[in-house]
């Protein structure tokens, strides 16, 4: 079998694996799926009220519904982060218990390892991700996407997630333990709050306001937000939310393998 | 038969091998030859390096100089090729927590493409061979461990491995584990796979090893059999302890060879032939009329030989922390 085939191969059976570890580990997704379905439901109904005051959709509806519509692309994105901390803790798991090792002894395609893990955490975040949708729609959210609206929301959302991913399991790689690569990409969830996500960039104070205007959330927010609803796309977002994923996803996979091929666990 | 190195008959050739971590040099140019279908062991004390020669020559990673062939292929530039031959269980057992023994096994088999069919009848083969059927199904977080040391070696021959590593196989487990453990690495050499292991324990080289390399401060001190090695040391002693001042004087006349010990009253008499100079020293003892109150025959054990090559106790009964008042500071 050529080098590839066993890429695909071996890339494959990983996937299996850390599938099988998710469904072994509910506990995990569980609470990684607990935040955003909180804020949610923290944002919408106790501050909702007043947060919506002032909005008026396109389709005429205002106040906590009007926010409902509003808030829905930034859960989304804490969605991505809360599930990108469940990457770091995964892959954690792998290097303290020396199983990494075990595959870098082992004549396994160079990023099979990682790209398992990759997809496994993918395909978790989308999870999540419909998961808390069905919840905002229980609250009375009514997407107006289009079917191209649709595929373009979720064109956006995966492609940021793998680059979120990427840093996670970089950083899951370098942390000394489960409890740090826990800790260290939770910067991650508080990034939608200094975004356009919860509130408009015009009622921020000066400095948080440029920082929201200027951060890699803001443009897939304001993606998402346009594809789902009915208000234009921003081409700058569009072009903002592709150059930051692939901007933040390949640096964080070179520094991810350079890390697992250098990073032996003697202990 | 003798191995020349890098020759057919080698596995293992290590040449010069050299790596520091910060000032505090773990590898001091070692160089070592296993011959191939051999059991060699790397004997020495916590922190002597012996963990850090199995990771550069199981690809792990490259040391700061120097080399290491496996079976003729370099394992930095042909890592790929290496990883296909060896085996690896190191020091920390490298299993799948959430997943049950079978799993972890059916899991190393699909990563070596044994295909499944032949991947799960590998697992069943394994699981009954190293007695883990009983517990096949059940996570493995819920073994003992000497069960989780059974399954991590049992994933590592998963593919039938030219070369197997050990990196202190039954270091921490209890004796009757570490036993059963044993069993199975001395039933593994009837196949002919060559097997580089490591130890602190003087005894498990002794009971497992045709050859043994004693590693000190990344220095290979001395190499041979077990028999080598106690040879370097001393011959064997008939001892002969006295219950008075008088026998044990009238016996130091008697016998001017002996080393006498004057606190304990005792002779220690060197001989490479215990047996006739047992029959003789006795009957040379009894017809001058002298009471023997002990004879002891004391053979080297490989305890004397690693204090006599490293001038440290045993390792095995200093196992916490080996840093000599000379060693850098930091050194662990």
């Amino acid at each position: 079998m050529p080098t590839l085939a066993y890429a695909v191969t071996d890339s494959r059976i990983m996937l299996r694996r850390n599938l099988r570890r998710l469904v072994k580990y509910p506990m995990l997704t569980v609470m990684l799926l607990g935040l955003p379905v909180v804020f949610l439901l923290l944002f919408v109904f106790v501050f909702g009220g007043q947060l919506g005051a002032g909005m008026t959709t396109a389709s005429g509806i205002t106040g906590r519904e009007a926010y409902l519509d509003y808030v829905v692309p930034g859960i989304i994105l804490v969605t991505v982060a809360s599930a990108v901390q469940g990457s770091a803790i995964v892959v954690a798991m792998d290097m303290t218990s020396g199983i990494i090792n075990r595959f870098r002894t082992m004549d396994i395609g160079r990023s099979s390892v990682l790209v398992g893990h990759v997809l496994a955490s993918l395909i978790q975040a989308l999870i999540s991700i419909a998961i808390v949708l069905l919840v905002a729609v229980a609250l009375g959210y009514r997407p107006t996407a289009n079917p191209l609206g649709w595929l373009g929301a979720l064109g956006v959302t995966v492609m940021f997630s793998i680059a979120l991913i990427w840093l996670a399991i970089y950083l899951g790689l370098a942390a000394d333990s489960v409890e740090t690569a826990s800790n260290s990409p939770m910067f991650l969830t508080i990034m939608p709050f200094l975004s356009t996500g919860f509130v408009p960039a015009d009622s921020l104070p000066v400095g948080v306001r440029q920082f929201a205007e200027h951060q890699p959330f803001t443009p897939v927010i304001e993606v998402l937000r346009g594809t789902l609803g009915d208000t234009p796309v921003p081409a700058g977002s569009v072009i903002a939310s592709i150059a930051w994923s692939v901007g933040i996803g390949g640096v964080s996979y070179l520094l991810a393998l350079r890390t697992y091929e250098r990073r032996a666990i003697t202990a | 038969m003798t191995h020349r190195p890098g020759a057919a008959g080698a596995d293992i050739v290590i040449r010069g091998l050299t790596k520091s971590y910060g000032a505090h040099r773990v590898l001091d140019g070692i160089d070592l030859t296993v011959p191939a279908g051999s059991v060699t062991a790397l004997l020495g004390p916590n922190g002597s390096g012996k963990t850090t020669t199995v990771s550069i020559a199981s690809t792990l990673f490259p040391a700061d100089a120097g080399s290491v062939t496996i079976a003729g292929h370099d394992t930095v530039r042909d890592a790929r090729k290496v990883r296909s031959l060896i085996g690896v269980t190191g020091q920390s057992v490298a299993i799948d927590d959430l997943f049950t023994g079978r799993e972890n096994l059916r899991l190393m088999g699909d990563l070596r493409h044994l295909g499944r069919g032949e991947s799960r009848r590998r697992a069943d083969e394994l699981l009954e061979r190293f007695d883990l059927v009983g517990a096949a199904d059940r996570p493995v977080s819920t073994y003992s461990g000497g069960m989780r040391r059974r399954l991590d070696l049992a994933m590592t021959l998963v593919s039938t491995p030219r070369v197997i590593f050990l990196d202190e196989p039954t270091t921490g487990l209890d004796p009757r584990s570490r036993r059963v453990l044993w069993d199975i690495i001395g039933g593994l050499t009837a196949s002919g796979v060559t097997i580089f292991l490591t130890t602190q324990y003087l005894e498990e080289a002794d009971q497992l090893a045709d050859r043994i390399a004693v590693l000190d401060h990344g220095h290979i001190v001395a190499e041979g059999t077990a028999q080598d090695l106690k040879r370097r040391v001393h011959e064997s002693e008939i001892r002969l302890s006295f219950d008075d001042d008088e026998s044990f004087d009238a016996a130091r006349t008697l016998l001017p060879s002996a080393r006498p010990v004057a606190d304990a009253r005792r002779l220690d008499l060197p001989t490479d032939d215990t047996v006739t100079a047992m029959r003789t020293t006795l009957n040379l003892l009894d017809a001058a009329s002298i009471d023997v109150a002990d004879v002891e025959v004391h053979t080297p054990t490989l305890d004397d030989v690693f204090f006599a090559l490293t001038g440290s106790a045993s390792a095995g009964a200093d196992a916490t922390g080996y840093v000599d008042a000379d060693d850098e500071s930091g050194a662990a």
